[in-house]
């Protein structure tokens, strides 16, 4: 018997809306609507796991159709490899935030309402899923715009700020602009397949069989692309992202980045590859260069930030870039013909895909507890919280480790797939990509690097040292529920990252299906330890060897040195004899980053004052305080679009002149176009 | 027995990395004293060194936490795997197929992260200052380094440390133009990996300028014996890296025993080599101030990745 995939999604999408409908039954009882709903909602979340899964390990197709919504315009619902590996990111994700939100939602009771924090989290969980399995552009869009609006609610859940608000508000509208042109985009195709006038060309599998002329195809592609990146978070689209992560809930922030934003790598993946098919190479290589500006500026904009979820929301454009390259390379080889290249390059963004989520979540989930037990998001008053957060610190750290690509960790794997891809790059027929292609090995060497420095930046200043703001009392460590989401995350990390040979053989039916090539066979002639993507010549790791190789020489090495009796002496730092050492004089992080903000500060607008405060005359080499403010501006948005919303606004001042508030006006208004269109007809 | 020799040599090799380090720095230190006109103490100063910080007791700083402890031990593991993976004296080691080259600069990456978050562990300004220079010179040498050994990984066709050596070895004695832009780059970034003048001074603990040591300020007894013994080992691994990427040959082939002691001799008189070019590098040069380093790393990674394109271009 197989188990057909689709039936665990859609009943974890009507458990997901259940748990949202049940809310108003525990009115009054916040304590047990955020344990029942959270709980319900993991419980839905480990079911569409295991729909997603069996989807990818199947290898099946399981299609439905819901008569619901417009007449003769029904529902189609359909799982393939493809959603099913999304499925499987998004509810695996899901499952960690769902358990971890049971702890962290409680700190919020008494301050605000919880239950629209739960109602919207649980239509945003079923809104990502219904865009997954939605195999038409009419529910597509609908599910699409639940997401959109369901998770605008949730970054305004915080609505006493000004700034969340006009945060939530930037969101929607770059998510609609976005929203837009996807609809564009299934438009053209639509018309393409089924002629403007019969109503059935709405669905993927018509579009799919469609002719489309490779002029209009192009069209499409670029409708389709930009309207994702929007909401992918692709520079220069990127504005939303640092703006709206930072201020949603902790648990929402982690869903967002880790996961919200991977629906959108799925609408290009399912644009490009399946309903599409690449035709011209120029794509891949439009691809491929956004990516590369979105992972470099991305990374370089993170290590600017002193917010701690603001830092960690630019590290999702990067990661964002570093999918766009993988997909780009993709589709070069794919407009060659080169299916093994095309799914080796497919596999890296994958895995890739999978890997962000699982670390950005956890570093999220963490930076939640940080913020739950200091109040504090901006990381120049924090510091040694590994002496008061005994378990979220480990748990960090993994997340950085594996963000910052470091073996034995899973950020390394999917770092290691690209450069396999670029290194295996053969001499293309182009002139422009083969110039692009060592660039964007550069490139992507320089992001990695980066990533590490923002992370060892991110975590020194956080957890390490002293700590630097006024107070401090109230530290604690997270709750159970909360660390147990951050473990589950952090091991899912080591695993990914010590096994990878059982995923990419698991998710290798994906580029099979959708470039026609697979990896598989080389892959494992040489069994589970190694991971070979061509031949062991060419390039091989084993990620268990190399995992348990460093483990045994560090406790190795431990018990030799550490077997001999040598006091350990604690003493204070020492001062250099001033003995007058204060917190403040730690480095924190503007001046960790100020070598960057030399090196890379062309790049941003920064306006940089120091200056010494005091009387001079008393002591010109001492001065009593120093006062300095540094000034960062990002150059898109006061370049791209403070012009757009500034005309906007222009415009809408013009046109405004035509109300008046006088009923016989407008009255006229509408006398004079029906005049006119009687004129006209 | 077919079976043991690989192991046997695996093991060699790192006995080699672990004692011929520190022997590579005293020679280092011996050369320079003599061209400075000062008496040296002889090869064999920095195992006196590592012995007696072994035997030293600890003083910790009160708020250390156990990232600060645990820090010498990550640094000192994934540099002496990074050890036993460069083909060294043999090109056919067993534990080369477990992890290739990206790998390896990843293995250096984990020590440099683990370092950089125990200078930032103690809290004081100068670890902080260390960490984030280390990692401002790490962010531009390790993409520089990773183009550099791509180069060659393009030109041998693969990322495996041993078919690199295997094919340079094979090859004809042809200048390849890519090969020689990514040697230039790579000696560059080797100085500045290993920490030498011109881009930091390990002999310093009083200048603002000093970069490693700033970061291992607070260390004391086997913790800095371990760190300083790990620091040796990146700087002869750097050097070995080099030879079995450019200059590889003379290390052994095959399973022949015969090889070993001509591999054995072919590495000490290149390590001396290597080591009389880097004194001559540092008695000649000034240290650059920390902003020159940029320059400096820029201009690496610019040749690195003019290697990479002339393969494509030009190969």
């Amino acid at each position: 018997m197989t188990l057909l995939p689709l039936g665990p999604v859609f009943l974890s999408i009507l458990l997901f809306l259940f748990t949202a409908a049940i809310t108003p039954l525990f009115a009054g009882r916040p304590h047990a609507l955020v344990r029942v709903s959270f709980l319900l909602s993991a419980a839905a979340s480990l079911m569409a796991l295991a729909g997603g899964f069996f989807a990818v390990s199947n290898g099946a197709v399981d299609t439905m159709t819901l008569p619901i919504g417009l007449p003769d315009l029904p529902f189609y619902l359909r799982v393939d490899v493809l959603s099913g590996f999304f499925v499987t990111v998004v509810s695996l994700l899901g499952l960690f935030v769902s358990i971890y939100s049971i702890g962290y939602v409680k700190g919020f009771i008494g301050q605000r309402p919880v239950s629209t924090l739960v109602v919207f989290y649980c239509l945003f969980m079923a809104g990502m899923l219904m865009v997954l399995i939605s195999d038409d552009a009419y529910s597509f869009m609908v599910s699409w715009e639940l997401m959109a609006a369901s998770s605008y609610f949730l970054v305004v859940f915080e609505d006493e700020h000004a700034s969340n608000r006009r945060a939530a508000f930037i969101y929607l509208l770059i998510a609609h602009i976005g929203a837009v042109l996807i609809l564009l985009s299934f438009g053209v195709i639509a018309g393409f397949a089924s002629g403007f006038e019969s109503f059935n060309g709405y669905t993927f599998s018509a579009m799919r069989s469609s002719t489309i002329t490779p002029a209009w195809a192009s069209v499409a592609f670029l409708l389709a692309f930009f309207g994702f990146a929007a909401k992918a978070g692709m520079m220069p689209l990127h504005v939303w992202l640092p703006e709206a992560h930072p201020v949603a809930p902790s648990n929402v922030s982690a869903l967002m980045s880790g996961v919200m934003l991977k629906t959108a790598i799925y609408g290009i993946m399912r644009v490009t590859f399946d309903i599409l098919h690449i035709s011209s190479w120029w794509w891949g290589g439009l691809v491929l260069v956004l990516g590369l500006v979105s992972a470099v500026m991305g990374i370089l904009s993170a290590l600017m930030q002193v917010d701690l979820k603001r830092l960690l929301a630019y590290s999702s454009v990067e990661n964002i870039g570093i999918i766009l390259v993988c997909l780009g390379l993709a589709m070069i080889f794919a407009s060659f013909n080169m299916s093994v290249l095309a799914a080796l390059a497919l596999v890296a963004g994958l895995y890739h895909v999978l890997n962000h989520a699982m670390f950005k979540g956890l570093l999220f989930m963490g930076a939640g507890a940080v913020l739950h037990s200091t109040h504090e998001r901006n990381m120049e008053n924090m510091g040694g919280l590994i002496h008061r957060m005994k378990w979220t610190a480990p748990m960090f750290l993994v997340g950085c480790l594996s963000i910052a690509a470091l073996p034995p960790f899973n950020g390394f794997i999917s770092e290691w797939l690209i450069f396999q891809t670029f290194l295996l790059s053969p001499v293309l027929p182009s002139p422009v990509l083969n110039l692009l292609i060592p660039l964007g090995a550069a490139l992507l060497a320089l992001t990695a690097a980066l990533a590490a420095r923002c992370f060892v930046k991110a975590y020194g200043v956080v957890f390490l040292g002293h700590w630097r703001g006024a107070h401090q009392h109230g530290v604690h460590e997270a709750g159970l529920s909360m660390r147990a989401g951050m473990l589950l995350a952090a091991v899912s990390c080591l695993l990914l990252g010590v096994l990878p040979s059982f995923v990419i053989r698991w998710l290798d039916v994906i580029p099979q299906t959708l470039v026609g090539g697979t990896i598989s066979l080389s892959a494992h002639e040489f069994g589970w330890l190694w991971l070979t993507p061509v031949s062991a010549g060419r390039a091989s790791y084993s990620a268990p060897i190399v995992f348990l190789g460093i483990l045994l020489v560090v406790a190795v090495v431990y018990m030799i040195f550490h077997a001999r009796k040598t006091s350990i002496r604690r003493a204070p730092v020492w001062d250099c004899g001033f003995g007058k050492l204060t917190n403040r004089m730690q480095y924190n992080s503007t001046s960790f980053a100020m070598p960057l903000r030399r090196i890379f500060g062309f790049l941003f607008g920064i306006k940089e004052v120091a200056r010494a405060a005091g009387d001079p005359a008393l002591s010109p080499m001492f001065m009593d305080r120093y006062i300095y403010h540094l000034k960062m501006r990002d150059r898109i948005w006061y370049g791209l679009y403070k012009p757009v919303s500034d005309a906007s606004f222009w415009f809408a001042r013009r046109v405004g002149r035509l109300q008046h508030g006088r009923i016989q006006i407008y009255l006229l208004y509408s006398f004079l176009t029906l005049i006119v269109l009687l004129v006209f007809a | 027995m077919m079976k043991a020799y690989p192991l046997l040599i695996e093991g060699l090799q790192v006995i080699i990395v672990l004692l011929g380090a520190p022997l590579m720095v005293g020679w280092v230190r011996m050369l320079k004293c003599w061209l400075q006109g000062r008496q040296s103490a002889g090869p064999f100063q920095p195992y006196r060194d590592i012995s007696k910080l072994l035997i030293k007791d600890i003083v910790l700083a009160e708020n250390a936490s156990w990232i600060f402890r645990f820090a010498p031990y990550a640094v000192f593991g994934a540099t002496l795997m990074a050890g036993s993976i460069i083909p060294i004296i043999s090109v056919d080691l067993p534990l080369t197929a477990t992890a290739d080259i990206i790998a390896l600069v990843a293995l250096f990456a984990i020590a440099r992260f683990f370092t950089a978050l125990a200078g930032m562990d103690i809290g004081t300004a100068f670890g902080g200052m260390g960490s984030s220079r280390e990692m401002m010179v790490a962010s531009l040498a390790e993409p520089a380094m990773l183009m550099s050994v791509f180069t060659v990984s393009l030109v041998s066709h693969s990322t495996s440390l041993s078919h690199m050596a295997h094919t340079v070895m094979e090859g004809t004695l042809m200048l390849r133009p890519s090969l020689a832009f990514a040697l230039m780059a790579f000696v560059l970034i080797a100085i500045a990996e290993t920490g030498r003048i011109p881009v930091d001074n390990p002999a310093t603990h009083l200048e603002l300028t000093m970069i490693h040591e700033a970061m291992v300020l607070e260390y004391s007894g086997r913790h800095l014996a371990l760190i300083e013994w790990a620091g040796m080992m990146k700087l002869f691994l750097f050097s070995s890296l080099g030879i079995a990427l450019f200059f590889p040959w003379g290390i052994a082939v095959a399973d022949e025993a015969m090889m070993l002691p001509v591999a054995l001799i072919a590495l000490v008189a290149k390590l001396a080599l290597v080591g009389l070019l880097i004194v001559l590098i540092e008695t000649r040069l000034a240290k650059m101030r920390i902003f020159r380093v940029t320059e400096f790393l820029g201009s690496a990674f610019l040749l690195a990745t003019l290697g990479m394109l002339s393969y494509f271009m030009l190969e």
